[in-house]
């Protein structure tokens, strides 16, 4: 009930009630996207966009830029302890 | 699935399990004793387990399974009161799937079903509504349940049936809010906690502002974290550097989800169409002030408290439960008297039982109770 399922919005079903089919892992289903609808984001620029679904209702879109900075940052951890691994391994070695 | 598959990479966990070890050992430079760790919602313990992080990290670290699982703290009077609603002549009662077994006094919503009451499994509100339209000659009574996550769904549609002037519909308000019962959480005597994961779909709707006087006031970081195994470990490793470091702050870990300043039309009707109440009981914690709603006056005929009578009787939960002391973080589910015996998640008694996000079902369902237990003891 509280976990979230990303899904992508695929079309404007009912303008009016804020209704859109959204394909959730391959199975679609009409859910509500008043919350992530506002003046940068009309009802028709929506198609497309990844968003989290709650008990029917699309609760927040998924940032892109921001997941990428997430993975980014993960990334860079990664990297910093693959350099002092070889580090390491160089110091040993000699 | 967006941003599942690289947020579970196990490669970058074991990056990130290395970082976390340095920051233990950097941090018993400063101290001694565990470092507890709070994860405030249910979706985390259960991710928690599903993904075995307790066996990955440090056993410096004690993960404190909080009370954000709404199902798990529904008191018993309420799950009695939804079955006097359901088997209220002509009333359709419809709920989500995860109430249905909650055991009440003398019945679950289920065993009200197997009876006859007409109680309906519903993914969505609108689902409930639905049925409102379908059924005119019916009521339909929605059972609203959950913190800030589920409360907008519900709100939007209680808009939605005025919108369409649907009289046959109302809700039985048992919605709850995170904030007061965090604060409820560091205000108890016994407090031993260094920092909290925050909720990340509360904060998604609420935004990070609430959350402030936790640092401000209690000196506690908070780091709001996401569901995958890669967000957890990552939002651990941020608030154990905020510890390492001396500071405590509000970060987000969870930023392609949650911005920064909540989501502005769910909480519009949020504000609309619900109304704090002075004081909400909660299983095993008893009464926390102001960390309830109800449905606000100018919805009153939305309201199934109104429309219907409810006998709304306070229960005590059996004695052989520990749940109150399992939610507090105080023991652990296999400490419990009849966990695993009486207490199981096909015959719960207690609603740590029942949903997959209570730390009872989720240590029955993924613990490794033997490594656990000796852990414990360490
Ligand atoms: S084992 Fe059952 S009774 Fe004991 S704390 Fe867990 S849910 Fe409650």
């Amino acid at each position: 009930m509280c976990l979230g399922i990303p899904g992508q919005i695929v079309a404007i079903t009912q303008p009016d009630h804020r209704l859109a089919m959204v394909d959730v892992a391959g199975v679609r289903r009409e859910v509500n996207i008043a919350c992530i609808v506002d003046d940068e984001h009309p009802l028709d620029s929506c198609v497309g966009d990844w968003v989290l679904v709650h008990v029917g209702f699309a609760m927040s879109r998924i940032d892109e830029a921001e997941a990428a900075l997430t993975l980014e940052v993960l990334r860079e951890l990664g990297e910093v302890q693959e350099e002092l691994a070889a580090m390491r391994a160089s110091a040993g070695g000699s | 699935m967006k941003y599942v598959d690289e947020f579970r990479d196990p490669e970058r966990a074991r990056f990130l399990i290395r970082e976390i070890e340095g920051l233990v050992e950097r941090i018993a430079e400063r101290r001694e004793g565990p470092i507890y760790i709070m994860e405030v919602c249910g979706g985390h313990t259960h991710s928690i387990f599903k993904y075995g992080i307790e066996n990955m990290i440090p056993r410096e670290i004690t993960l404190v399974h909080g009370p954000g699982c709404p199902v798990c703290v529904l008191p018993m009077g309420r799950v009695d009161d939804c079955v006097a609603l359901a088997e209220t002549p002509g009333v359709i009662f419809a709920t989500f799937g995860d109430a249905m077994r909650v055991p009440g006094s003398k019945k679950s919503l289920l065993a009200a079903k197997a009876e006859g009451a007409d109680v309906r499994m519903v993914y969505s509100p609108l689902d409930a509504l639905a049925l409102a339209r379908k059924n005119p000659d019916r009521e339909v009574v929605f059972f609203g349940l959950g913190f800030e996550t589920t409360m907008p769904s519900t709100a939007l549609t209680v808009l939605q049936a005025e919108e369409e002037g649907i009289e046959n519909f109302s809700i039985f308000c048992n919605h709850i809010t995170i904030i007061p019962t965090m604060k409820a959480i560091l205000d108890s005597p016994d407090l031993r906690l260094d920092g909290f994961l925050g909720p990340g779909h509360v904060s998604m709707v609420i935004g990070m502002a609430p959350y402030e006087f936790i640092a401000r006031e209690y000196g506690r970081p908070v780091v709001i974290a996401g569901f995958e195994p890669l967000d957890i470990l990552h939002s651990l490793w941020m608030v154990l550097e905020q510890i390492a470091d001396g500071r405590a702050e509000i970060e987000n870990q969870y930023g392609r989800v949650v911005p920064r300043e909540g989501n502005p039309v769910a909480l519009d009707a949020i504000r609309r169409v619900f109304a704090v109440r002075e004081f909400f009981e909660w299983r095993g914690l008893g009464s926390i002030d102001q960390s309830g709603v109800r449905v606000a006056d100018a919805y009153a005929r939305f309201d199934a408290e109104k429309k219907f009578s409810v006998p709304a009787l306070k229960v005590a939960d059996p004695k052989a439960c520990q749940c109150g002391e399992v939610l507090k973080g105080a023991i652990k589910p296999w400490d419990c008297r009849v966990f695993g015996k009486e207490c199981r998640p096909d015959s719960p008694l207690g609603a740590l039982m029942v949903s997959s996000e209570g730390a009872c079902a989720a240590y029955y369902q993924y613990g490794d109770l033997t490594q656990l237990a000796h852990k414990e003891v360490v």
